[in-house]
C-alpha cells in the first residue's frame, strides 16, 4: 500500500476503545472480523476473553480495553476484532470500532511525555495528531503478552 | 526440500534420507552383536551399512564422511573375516564409531562443520584395535589425496606382501538390467592395487548381429595387491550371480617393483581397456578424462548405492512421501470431520426422521469419514525404534561422562506413536535418562555394596494402553531421596518449611519449575533445566507425566499420551452454559446424583457413593472458574471417570450434548496453558469447544497445594 521510495510512509488504522482513539501500524494487522461469541479460557488473566475460530485455528481474543485498563464496554454487534500477527502468532484485539486508515509520516510522531504511572502508555509507542484528534499508536509487542513458547 | 528445482539436490536428499535408515540398520546390527550374536549375516548387515554410507558419500564428494567410514569399514571388514572377535571395550568403541557416522552424516547433511577431531581421535582407536595394519590403512587413506602417484609412491615405502590374482569377469545381461557398472567396478578393483586390465573382445559379433542389450566382452584382469582375495571378491559383492567370475591366487613375492610410470600406464590401459567397450556397451559408461582422477580412487563408487538396493531382496514395498503432503491430508480430513458435523448438526435441526435417506447416508458418511481418518492417522504413525535408539546413545554418552556402568533395556519398540510425537519427545527423553543414568544410579561400589549387580539397568518401555501411548523410564538406582527432596524445596522456598507432604507429593515436587536435585553440578544434568520443563513439553503434546519411586529400588517415570493428535473421540457436554469435550475413553458412565448420595469429606472436599464406593466429586463449573460453588448437587449429572492410574473421579456436568469425533486443535499458539485444558475443538456451529484432561484437572485439584503448582506454572507459562 505505501508508495515505493517514501520509506518514511507510515499508514495506521485507527479504531477506539472505550471512546478513546488508537492506532496501530497497518503492517501488523492482518484482517479485520466482526464480533463473534468467544470461548472462555478456564483460568485465565481478565483481559484474555477466550479464543474463537479462525478459519479452522484456534484464535486467542484480547479485550484492548481491558488491557488498558479502560472501562470495559458492553459487547454488542458493532465491535470487530482486529487480527494481528506479532513473530508469526496471531491474535485478535477486541475493539469497538474501527475507524479510519490514515497515512502519515514518520515525522508526525511525537514521543509521549514520559508518564510512567499511567499504565496505558507503556504501551503506547507516540503520539499524532490528525485533524485536532489525538491518536495514540499503540506498540504491539506490549500489548500482546509474549507466547508461552517463550517461556518453556 | 526448498531446492526441489535441483535435481542434485533432490539426490542428495534422498541420499541423506537413506543415510538415516543405514545409520538405523546399524545400530541395529551391533546391538544384535553386542548381544552376543555372531552369525555372519549380523556383521554383514552392519559392514554394508557403514560400506553403503561411504559409497554414497563418495558420490556426493563428503571427504570426511568417507575418510571415517572408510577405515571404520576396515575394522569391520577384520571383524567379518573371522580375523577379530570384538570384546566388549571394541564394541563400545563401534557404538562410538556408528554415533560418529550418524554426526558425521548430520553435519555433511546440515553444511555444519566437521567434527575432525573426534573423527581423528575414533581413528587412532580404530587404528588401534588393528594392530599391525595399521600402516597399510595409512596407505589407504592416502587415497584421497588427488594425486595420480599417490598410490605407486607409497606402495614401495611399506613393502608389503603382494598378492597376484587373475580374475576373469565376464558380465551377463542381468548385469545391465540392475544398473551396475562394469568400468566402476574395474576401477575400484584397480584401487587395490596394480591392475593390468585386458579387454576380451572375441566374443563380439558383427555390428549387424549385435544385440544392444547383451553384454559381450570379457575382461581379464592381472591385480597384485595386498589385499586378501574376499577383499577382492567384495569389489563383486554387488554383481554377485550376475556375471562370471573367476578368482585365481598366486602369493607373489615380487613386491617393491613398482614404478611410477608403469601406474600410470596401467591407469591408461584400464581407461582404454573401459572406453573401448564403452562405444557398444548399451550402459552409457560415463567417460573420465584420463589421468585428472587417480585410477586408485577406491572411493568412486556412485553406483554402489543402486547396486545395494538391487541386490537387497524387497521385503516390502515402501514409498516415501513428503511429510508436508501428508500434513496436508491430515488437515483435509480434519476440515472433513469438521464439515462432517455441521452438516449432521444442520441435519438434525431440519427434523428428519431418524429413518429418512438423508440421515442413513449421513450414518454411512461417518464411517466413511472415520475410515479414512483411521487410515491416514496410519500413515502418520511410526515405530518408537528410532527413538530408543537415540537413546541408546544418550545412554552410552551419559555413562560414560559420569563413569557408571549402564545398560539399556529396550521393551516394546514397535509401538507405533504419531510421527509429531515422537520428534517432540526426543528432547524430553533424553533429559529424563540423562537423569535416569546420572542420578537414578548409584555408582558401581555402591550398588555392589547394596547387593545389586554391578552395572545399572535403565529401561525405555513402550506399549498401547486404554487408547493412549505409554512411555516408561525406569532406573534401578538407590529410588527418590525424598528426605533430600523436601529439604530442597524448602530451602528453596518451594512449599512451606512445617508442611506435611505424602510421599507421592514429594516425588512430584521434582516437577516443580526452579527445583533441581543435582547435589552438585554434573557435566550431564544440572544446567538450570529440570523435570518442569519436561512436564511442560509432555503437557504441550497433551500427555501426562507421573513419577513413581521405591526407596533403594529405583524409580519410574511414565509418560502418557494420546495416540494422535489429531481426532478424539469425545462426550460433548455443557457445564454453566459452555461446550466442553471430554475424552470419551475417561468415561466409565453417567449418573444422576440423589439427595443422600453426596457425603462432605472435609469443608470444600466431597465423594459420591457410586456402589458401595466412594468417588471423590468435583464440580467442573468451579472448578474451571465458570461459577460458584453451589449449595447443593442433588439432582446434578454426573460422569464418572476412570484415569490410567486406576483412580476415579466424578465430575459433576450440567447434561451430554453428544458422543462424537472431535478434531484436535492445538492450543499452542495461545498465550498460556491453561491447567486442565488439552485442547480445543471446533463444532458443528463453528464455535470452539475447549477438550478437558480431566487427569490434569483432579491431579491439579486432588492434592491441596495443586492449586499452588498450577498457578506456578501459569506464572512460567505467562513469563
Amino acid at each position: 500500500m505505501s508508495d515505493q521510495g517514501q520509506t518514511n510512509d507510515l499508514e495506521l488504522l485507527t479504531f477506539r476503545v472505550a471512546d478513546q482513539e488508537y492506532s496501530l501500524d497497518i503492517m501488523s494487522v492482518r484482517e479485520i472480523r466482526g464480533w463473534t461469541r468467544t470461548t472462555p479460557m478456564p483460568h485465565a488473566p481478565d483481559f484474555m476473553r477466550g479464543v474463537i475460530n479462525l478459519r479452522g485455528t484456534v484464535l486467542p481474543v484480547m479485550d484492548l480495553a481491558r488491557r488498558l485498563n479502560l472501562p470495559s464496554q458492553e459487547t454488542n454487534d458493532r465491535n470487530v476484532i482486529i487480527v494481528v500477527k506479532l513473530q508469526g502468532t496471531l491474535t485478535g484485539l477486541l475493539v469497538d470500532a474501527v475507524s479510519d486508515i490514515v497515512a502519515i509520516t514518520e515525522d508526525d510522531l511525537q514521543v509521549p511525555p514520559d508518564i510512567s504511572s499511567d499504565p496505558q502508555l507503556s504501551v503506547v509507542r507516540a503520539l499524532t495528531v490528525i485533524d485536532d484528534r489525538m491518536i495514540r499508536v499503540l506498540d504491539l509487542r506490549a500489548v500482546v503478552p509474549a507466547t508461552s513458547d517463550e517461556a518453556a | 526440500m526448498s531446492e526441489q528445482n535441483d535435481p542434485m539436490a533432490e539426490i542428495r536428499a534422498s541420499f541423506f534420507i537413506e543415510c538415516e535408515e543405514l545409520l538405523e540398520a546399524l545400530q541395529d546390527g551391533l546391538q544384535e552383536l553386542d548381544d552376543g550374536a555372531d552369525d555372519p549375516e549380523t556383521i554383514n548387515v552392519v559392514f554394508r551399512a557403514v560400506h553403503s554410507i561411504k559409497g554414497g558419500a563418495g558420490a556426493f564428494g563428503l571427504e570426511a564422511l568417507v575418510r571415517f567410514a572408510h577405515r571404520y569399514e576396515t575394522v569391520l571388514d577384520e571383524v567379518r573375516a573371522g580375523r577379530m572377535t570384538p570384546d566388549s571395550d571394541s564394541m563400545k568403541l563401534f557404538f562410538l564409531a556408528a554415533d560418529h557416522v550418524s554426526d558425521l552424516v548430520r553435519a555433511c547433511r546440515d553444511e555444519a562443520p566437521i567434527p575432525e577431531a573426534t573423527s581423528d581421535e575414533l581413528l587412532v582407536r580404530l587404528d588401534a584395535l588393528l594392530g599391525d595394519e595399521v600402516e597399510e590403512e595409512e596407505a589407504d587413506a592416502a587415497d584421497f589425496t588427488p594425486l595420480g602417484f599417490s598410490m605407486s609412491l607409497d606402495l614401495p615405502e611399506i613393502e608389503p606382501e603382494l598378492n597376484s590374482f587373475e580374475i576373469r569377469f565376464k558380465p551377463e545381461q542381468e548385469i545391465f538390467a540392475t544398473g551396475n557398472e562394469p568400468a566402476t567396478l574395474l576401477r575400484n578393483l584397480c584401487g587395490l592395487g596394480t591392475a593390468t586390465v585386458r579387454c576380451n573382445t572375441s566374443d563380439l559379433p558383427d555390428l549387424e548381429d549385435l544385440a544392444p542389450e547383451a553384454p559381450y566382452i570379457e575382461w581379464i584382469i592381472s591385480l597384485q595387491t595386498e589385499a586378501a582375495e574376499a577383499e577382492v571378491r567384495d569389489i563383486f559383492e554387488f554383481v554377485d550371480g550376475l556375471c562370471v567370475l573367476e578368482i585365481t591366487g598366486t602369493k607373489s613375492g615380487d613386491d617393491g617393483d613398482v614404478a611410477p610410470t608403469e601406474s600410470i600406464e596401467t591407469e591408461v590401459e584400464v581407461e582404454q581397456a573401459i572406453a573401448a567397450p564403452t562405444a557398444i556397451a548399451p550402459v552409457s559408461v560415463p567417460k573420465k578424462p584420463q589421468g585428472t582422477k587417480p585410477a586408485s580412487d577406491t572411493e568412486d563408487s556412485g553406483a554402489d548405492p543402486e547396486s545395494k538396493k538391487a541386490a537387497a531382496p524387497a521385503a516390502k514395498s515402501v514409498v516415501r512421501v513428503d511429510l508436508e503432503r501428508i500434513e496436508r491430508l491430515v488437515n483435509l480430513v480434519g476440515e472433513l470431520v469438521i464439515n462432517q458435523a455441521m452438516l449432521s448438526q444442520s441435519l438434525d435441526e431440519a427434523g428428519l426422521s431418524p429413518h429418512s435417506d438423508a440421515m442413513n447416508g449421513l450414518e454411512e458418511f461417518q464411517r466413511l469419514t472415520r475410515d479414512i481418518q483411521d487410515s491416514v492417522m496410519m500413515i502418520r504413525a511410526q515405530p518408537v525404534k528410532s527413538l530408543f535408539q537415540r537413546m541408546s546413545r544418550i545412554v552410552r554418552e551419559a555413562s560414560a561422562a559420569v563413569e557408571k556402568e549402564v545398560r539399556l533395556v529396550t521393551e516394546g519398540e514397535g509401538t507405533e506413536v504419531d510421527k509429531t510425537v515422537i520428534e517432540r519427545l526426543a528432547d524430553p527423553l533424553t533429559h529424563m535418562i540423562r537423569n535416569a543414568v546420572d542420578h537414578g544410579l548409584e555408582i558401581s561400589e555402591k550398588r555392589l555394596a547394596n547387593g545389586k549387580s554391578r552395572a545399572g539397568t535403565v529401561t525405555l518401555m513402550a506399549a498401547h494402553r486404554s487408547g493412549r501411548v505409554i512411555i516408561e523410564v525406569t532406573d534401578d538406582g538407590a529410588g527418590i531421596n525424598r528426605e533430600r527432596v523436601l529439604e530442597i524445596a524448602v530451602s528453596k522456598g518451594l512449599v512451606p518449611p512445617d508442611v506435611q507432604l505424602t510421599d507421592g507429593e514429594i516425588d512430584n515436587l521434582l516437577f516443580l519449575p526452579g527445583f533441581s536435585t543435582a547435589s552438585q553440578v554434573s557435566a550431564l544434568s544440572g544446567r538450570g533445566v529440570g523435570m518442569d520443563v519436561v512436564k511442560t513439553s509432555i503437557q504441550s503434546l497433551g500427555g501426562r507425566i507421573s513419577i513413581s519411586s521405591e526407596a533403594g529400588k529405583g524409580t519410574k517415570f511414565s509418560i502418557s499420551l494420546p495416540l494422535t493428535l489429531a481426532v478424539l473421540d469425545g462426550m460433548v457436554v455443557n457445564v454453566a452454559g459452555e461446550t466442553l469435550v471430554l475424552p470419551l475413553n475417561v468415561v466409565v458412565e453417567t449418573l444422576s446424583l440423589g439427595p443422600d448420595d453426596v457425603q462432605m469429606l472435609r469443608p470444600g472436599a466431597y465423594v459420591v457413593k457410586v456402589r458401595g464406593g466412594f468417588v471423590p466429586l468435583y464440580d467442573l463449573g468451579v472448578m474451571l472458574g465458570y461459577r460458584a460453588q453451589r449449595k447443593t448437587d442433588a439432582g446434578a449429572i454426573v460422569l464418572l471417570i476412570s484415569l490410567e492410574d486406576g483412580s476415579r473421579a466424578a465430575l459433576i456436568i450440567d447434561g451430554i450434548q453428544d458422543q462424537r469425533q472431535v478434531v484436535i486443535k492445538g492450543l499452542d499458539d495461545s498465550f498460556y496453558r491453561a491447567p486442565g485444558i488439552a485442547a480445543a475443538t471446533i463444532l458443528g456451529d463453528g464455535q470452539i469447544a475447549l477438550i478437558l484432561d480431566p487427569a490434569d484437572i483432579i491431579a491439579g485439584l486432588g492434592n491441596p497445594r495443586g492449586a499452588d503448582i498450577m498457578l506456578s506454572e501459569r506464572k512460567i507459562a505467562n513469563e
